[in-house]
C-alpha cells in the first residue's frame, strides 16, 4: 500500500492505495465520494468523468497514484456551498436532461469541460463531444438541449422538452 | 412546443421540474453500490467460459487458503435450496404445460451458458475475492452447444437440459380455434404478402450495472437485501418463498435509487439469492457489484425472435387475415417472466391498429445455450409491431399503393373494439394520430428534402408506421388464467400527517420515470394543495404493504390508480371530520383548493385544520370514526390500457458506404390523459433512442460454439449522442382510458415499440429510390448489411 495525496474539490485528501487502485475506486471507496459512478469496464460509458488539473478524465482509466498532487474536481463540488446548482446542473433540471441519474455526474462534468473550451458549441459539436458518455434513458435529446441552454443559447425552437 | 407544456403551473398537466434531480445532479443519490455496511465482505463469481459442459471437478482448497478469503461456495452448498423460479406457466396448443427446467443458484453438474455461475468466493475485499476465484481449479468436459433455434429443435440436437424431452419449451397457438378459418382466408385471398425477419437479440444495458448487498441480523434472525430492482416486493416473494424459504416478515428487500432498468431489473437473479444466503451463512454483509462484462453474460437479454409473417388482402386491399410463425429464444433457463413475452405480450397485439378479422399466431419457445431471454422495454409488443408494420410496408410495395393510405384504409375506427386475438381496445383514434404525424413530420415536405439529399449524393428515405401496445399490466383474474403465478395489482398507502403533509408509500418503483415528482402532482390536484406537501416513498418492502413494481408502462395506470383510490378514502374521511368541525352534514361538504366548505354557506375549514383534528381529536366524532388519517388501497385493473400512435423516420443513406443517418424522427402518440408532459416527452425520447439503437446499431452476437462475442461496450454498439437527432414528439391526441380513474394509458415503452419499423421502412424506401430491388434488411442495419443489400 502506498499513500496518495491530492486535492479533491478544493480540500486535501489522502489515503493508502494499492498500485492497481483506480482513481474512481479511491474516490468512491477510500473517500466515500459516491457521486462518481462506474458503468463499464472498458472506458466507454463516461459515468466516471471527473476533472484532473482542469481536464476531463475518465477516472476508471487512471490510477489513483497517477493523481498524486493533482487538483481533482467531482460532481460533489459543482453546486455552491448552500446547494445552489451551477448553470449546467440547473439547465439539466430545467430541460429534463436526466432520468435515472446514473450517467448524469459524468455528463455534467463532460459538459463543463466542453463549455470551458467551447463556450457556444453547436448541436453537432455537443453530440460529437459526448461520444464518450453513454446515456440509456434520455435518447440524448434533452442532454444536448440542456448543454446548449447552459451555454446561453436560445433553445425554444428545439422540439419540446 | 406542444400546447400543454407549461399550460399549468402545478398539479395534473403541469410540466413540474423533477425534485429527484437535485440529488442526482449533486452526486448525492443513493444507488445500491453506494451502500456499504459495517463488516461487509465481497463476492466474486467464477463463471463458465464455455456454453455447455459437465463440471468434472472443482478444487477450491488452494484458493480458499489465499489471504482474505472467507469461504468459497459451490453448487453443493445449494443442494436443498430452491430453484430460481419462473413466474409464468404457458400452456401449449395441445393443452400441455410448458417444459420448465430447474435453475440452480450455482451450477450443479452442468453449465449451460457462458456466464453461468459455478462458484462464489467471499473475501474481505473485492480484489481478494477476484484473485482467489482465478486460483480455483476447474475441470469442465465441454459438450456440444446449441445456439441457433432451428438447430436446437432438430432431431438429435444436444439437449440443454438432460431431464427435458427436447429443447422445445412450448408450442403455442393463438387463437388455435381460428387456425382453419385463417388458412381458408389465405386460400381465398387476392394477394398474400409474406416476409421472413429477425428481431435481433438485445442487451438492456441500463447504465447502472446490477448490485446486491445481503445482510443478516443474528439477534433478530432478519435478512435484508439491497438490490438494483424494479420491484422489490416481487423479489421478496420469489426469493423468500421459492428459493431461500424466508417468510416475508423476516425478509426486507430495498431497491434504493436504481440507475435504469428497461426490464432487465424486473427478474429475480441468482446473485441476489446468493448474497442473502451467504450473509446468513457467514454472519457478514456480502456485496456483489457486477462489472459491465458480467452484465452482458448474466443480465437477461431481450427480443431474439425469428418470424415468418403472412398478410392476406382482398381485391380492394383490405386486410383479411394474418398468420405468423415465430421461434422465440428462451436461453438456457426460464427467467422470471420469459414465457409470457412471446405469447401473451406478443400474440395479443398482432391485430395492431387494424381491423384484420382473422389472425393466427404460432410461437415455439426454444432452449439454447445462451443467457436467458426475458422482457426488454416493450417486451413482445416491439416484436409484434415490427413484423406487422414491416409486412404492411412490403404489401404496399407489392401492390403499388401508398403505405400510409393502405394503413388508413384498414384502421380500426370504432371503439370499443374486440380484436380476434382476445383483447378489447377501449379507446383510440388512429386517424387523429396519423393526421398529427403527417403534420409534425411534414410528410408533404419530404419530396423536397429528398431532392436536396440527392443533390448532396445521399439517398433519402421516409418510413412511417403505427403501433398499439397493451400497458397497465394487468387484470389479475385474467392473467391468472393465462398462466401468471402472481396477481398484477398495485398498492398504495397514503399517510397524512398532523400538519397536513402527506407521504405516499407505493409499490411502484421509480428508476428514472420521475414518480417522486409526478405522483404528488396527482394528489395535489385531488386535494388542492401544493405538490411539495406530498412526498413519495418507494423501493422498500417495509413501506408499501405490497407491490408488483414498475414495468409494462404500469406505474401511473395501476400504481397511480391505487394512490388515487387511497386518496379518495382519505378525502371521504376528511370530509366527515370537516363536517363535524363545521356542524354540517357529510354530504354537504365540498373540497376545493385545500379548503372544506359547506355547500351554500360561507363556512369553511382548511386542509390543515382537518388533519390536525385527526391527530389531536379533542373536537372529533370519536364514536363514529377513528383518529388518524391514513388509508391503503389495492387497485386491480379491469383491462389493459392501449396507447397507440404513428411514427415517421427520415434517413439519409450514403450509397458509397451503406451508412445510415437518422435525419428526422417524429412521433405522434396517444397516451390518454397526461400528468406531466415534460416527463412524458422524456420517456418517448428515451424509447426512440433505444429503438434507433435496435434498428441501426445493437446486436448481441454468439458464435456457433455459444461464445458471446458482444460482451462489452467495445463490441456491442450502444447508441451515442451523435447517432440520433432531436426528436419531434407530440401527445396532443388524447383518448382517455375508460377504466382507470386518471384516464391514463402509459408511455414508458411506446418509443421503443414504435420506432424500429419506421427506421427499417425508411432505409428500404431510400434504397428503392435508387432503383435497388430491396424489400427487407434485418436489424441492426449496419453499413455492411445496407451496402450488401445495395449490391443486390
Amino acid at each position: 500500500m502506498t499513500k496518495v495525496t491530492m486535492t479533491v474539490n478544493g480540500k486535501a485528501a489522502s489515503g493508502e492505495v494499492e498500485g492497481r487502485t483506480l482513481l474512481v475506486s479511491f474516490l468512491r471507496e477510500t473517500l466515500g465520494m459516491t457521486g462518481t459512478h462506474v458503468g463499464c469496464d472498458t472506458s466507454q460509458c463516461g459515468a466516471c468523468v471527473v476533472h484532473v488539473d482542469g481536464k476531463a478524465v475518465k477516472s476508471c482509466a487512471m490510477l489513483a497514484l497517477e493523481a498524486e498532487g493533482a487538483e481533482v474536481a467531482t460532481i460533489e463540488g459543482q453546486a455552491a456551498a448552500d446547494g445552489t446548482l451551477n448553470t449546467i446542473q440547473a439547465a439539466f433540471q430545467e430541460h429534463h436532461g436526466l432520468q435515472c441519474g446514473f450517467c448524469t455526474p459524468g455528463m455534467v462534468m463532460s459538459a463543463a469541460a466542453l463549455l470551458k473550451d467551447n463556450p457556444k458549441p453547436s448541436e453537432a459539436e455537443i453530440r460529437h463531444y459526448l461520444e464518450g458518455n453513454l446515456c440509456r434513458c434520455t435518447g440524448y435529446h434533452n442532454i444536448v438541449k440542456a448543454i446548449m441552454a447552459a451555454s446561453g443559447q436560445d433553445v425554444s425552437a428545439i422540439a419540446a422538452e | 412546443m406542444p400546447k400543454d407544456i407549461d399550460a399549468k403551473e402545478s398539479g395534473i398537466g403541469a410540466a413540474s421540474k423533477r425534485r429527484e434531480d437535485i440529488r442526482f445532479l449533486s452526486g448525492t443519490g443513493n444507488y445500491t453500490d453506494d451502500i456499504n455496511l459495517n463488516g461487509q465482505a465481497y463476492v466474486h463469481f467464477l463463471r463458465s467460459d464455455v456454453a455447455h459442459g459437465r463440471i468434472t471437478s472443482i478444487e477450491t482448497a488452494e484458493a480458499a487458503a489465499m489471504p482474505g478469503v472467507l469461504r468459497i461456495f459451490t453448487g453443493a452448498d445449494f443442494e436443498g435450496v430452491g430453484s430460481i423460479p419462473c413466474g409464468w406457466q404457458v400452456t401449449d396448443r395441445f393443452g400441455e404445460v410448458m417444459q420448465e427446467p430447474a435453475h440452480p443458484v450455482l451450477a450443479q453438474g452442468k453449465v449451460r451458458h457462458v456466464g453461468d455461475p459455478i462458484a462464489a468466493v467471499v473475501a474481505e475485499t473485492a480484489e481478494a475475492a477476484r484473485d482467489a476465484a482465478e486460483a480455483i481449479e476447474l475441470d469442465i468436459e465441454e459438450l456440444p452447444a446449441v445456439v441457433d433455434m432451428k438447430a436446437a429443435l432438430a432431431e438429435g440436437a444436444p439437449k440443454v437440459h438432460d431431464d427435458l424431452t427436447s429443447n422445445l419449451c412450448y408450442d403455442w397457438g393463438f387463437v388455435e380455434d381460428n387456425k382453419a378459418a385463417v388458412n381458408a382466408a389465405f386460400e381465398a385471398a387476392a394477394h398474400v404478402t409474406s416476409l421472413e425477419l429477425v428481431n435481433n437479440r438485445l442487451v438492456a444495458n441500463p447504465m447502472e450495472p446490477r448490485v446486491a448487498v445481503g445482510d443478516f441480523n443474528r439477534a433478530t434472525g432478519d435478512s435484508t437485501l439491497y438490490t438494483t430492482s424494479q420491484n422489490p416486493h416481487v423479489i421478496r416473494l420469489l426469493m423468500g418463498a421459492f428459493v431461500l424459504g424466508i417468510p416475508e416478515h423476516k425478509l426486507r428487500v430495498v431497491a434504493p435509487d436504481v440507475g435504469g432498468g428497461f426490464g432487465s431489473k424486473i427478474f429475480h437473479y441468482a446473485e441476489e439469492a446468493f448474497c442473502t444466503f451467504a450473509a446468513k451463512a457467514l454472519n457478514r454483509a456480502v456485496k456483489w457489484t457486477s462489472s459491465r462484462s458480467e452484465a452482458f453474460m448474466s443480465d437477461a437479454h431481450g427480443r431474439d425472435h425469428v418470424t415468418k409473417i403472412e398478410l392476406a388482402l382482398d381485391a380492394d386491399n383490405n386486410f383479411t387475415a394474418l398468420r405468423t410463425d415465430t421461434l422465440a429464444n428462451m436461453g438456457a433457463y426460464l427467467s422470471t417472466f420469459a414465457p409470457s413475452v412471446p405469447t401473451w405480450l406478443h400474440g395479443t397485439l398482432m391485430a395492431g391498429n387494424y381491423k384484420t378479422p382473422l389472425i393466427y399466431v404460432n410461437v415455439k419457445a426454444v432452449f439454447t445455450n445462451t443467457v436467458p431471454v426475458d422482457a426488454y422495454r416493450g417486451a413482445g409488443r416491439p416484436e409484434a409491431t415490427f413484423q406487422l408494420e414491416r409486412v404492411i410496408d412490403k404489401a404496399a410495395l407489392e401492390l403499388g399503393v401508398d403505405p400510409i393510405a393502405l394503413r388508413r384504409q384498414n384502421f380500426i375506427t370504432e371503439f370499443p373494439y374486440a380484436t380476434p386475438v382476445a383483447v378489447e381496445y377501449d379507446t383510440g383514434d388512429y386517424v387523429a394520430t396519423m393526421d398529427k404525424l403527417e403534420e409534425i413530420a411534414d410528410i408533404a415536405g419530404f419530396a423536397a428534402r429528398r431532392a436536396e439529399s440527392e443533390r448532396a449524393g445521399k439517398l433519402r428515405g421516409l418510413g412511417v408506421n403505427c403501433y398499439i401496445e397493451a400497458c397497465g399490466i394487468a387484470p389479475s383474474n385474467l392473467v391468472g388464467q393465462l398462466g401468471a403465478r402472481a396477481g398484477l395489482y398495485e398498492s398504495a398507502t397514503v399517510r397524512v400527517n398532523a400538519t397536513g403533509g402527506i407521504v405516499v408509500m407505493t409499490g411502484s418503483h421509480s428508476h428514472g420515470q420521475g414518480h417522486e415528482t409526478s405522483f404528488p402532482q396527482v394528489i395535489a390536484s385531488m386535494i388542492g394543495i401544493d405538490e411539495n406537501m406530498v412526498e413519495i416513498e418507494h423501493g422498500d418492502t417495509n413501506n408499501a404493504p405490497m407491490g408488483m413494481g414498475t414495468y409494462g408502462s404500469r406505474s401511473l395506470a395501476v400504481g397511480g390508480s391505487a394512490m388515487v383510490r387511497a386518496t379518495e378514502k382519505i378525502i371521504a374521511k376528511a370530509k366527515k371530520i370537516a363536517a363535524h368541525l363545521m356542524e354540517a352534514a357529510d354530504a354537504d361538504i365540498e373540497l376545493k383548493d385545500g379548503q372544506f366548505s359547506v355547500a351554500g354557506t360561507d363556512k369553511s375549514v382548511a386542509w390543515g385544520d382537518v388533519t390536525l383534528a385527526a391527530y389531536v381529536p379533542h373536537n372529533y366524532p370519536l364514536e363514529e370514526i377513528e383518529p388518524g388519517l391514513e388509508e391503503t388501497a389495492f387497485y386491480d385493473p379491469s383491462n389493459f390500457t392501449y396507447p397507440s400512435g404513428a411514427y415517421a423516420c427520415e434517413v439519409e443513406v450514403d450509397p458509397e458506404t451503406g451508412k445510415v443517418s437518422i435525419a428526422r424522427f417524429a412521433a405522434a402518440d396517444d397516451f390518454g390523459n397526461i400528468v406531466n408532459p415534460m416527463i412524458v416527452d422524456g420517456q418517448v425520447h428515451g424509447g426512440i433512442g433505444q429503438g434507433i439503437g435496435q434498428a441501426l446499431l445493437e446486436g448481441c452476437v454468439y458464435d456457433e460454439n455459444g461464445q458471446l462475442l458482444s460482451a462489452s461496450f467495445m463490441d456491442y454498439a450502444m447508441p451515442r449522442a451523435d447517432d440520433v437527432p432531436f426528436y419531434e414528439v407530440d401527445h396532443s391526441c388524447q383518448t382517455p382510458c375508460t377504466h382507470n380513474p386518471l384516464g391514463v394509458k402509459g408511455c414508458g415503452e411506446a418509443g421503443a415499440i414504435g420506432s424500429p419499423p419506421a427506421v427499417v421502412n425508411a432505409v428500404v424506401n431510400a434504397l428503392r429510390s435508387a432503383g435497388k430491388d430491396v424489400t427487407h434488411i434485418d436489424m441492426p442495419l449496419s453499413p455492411a448489411r445496407v451496402w450488401a443489400a445495395m449490391q443486390g
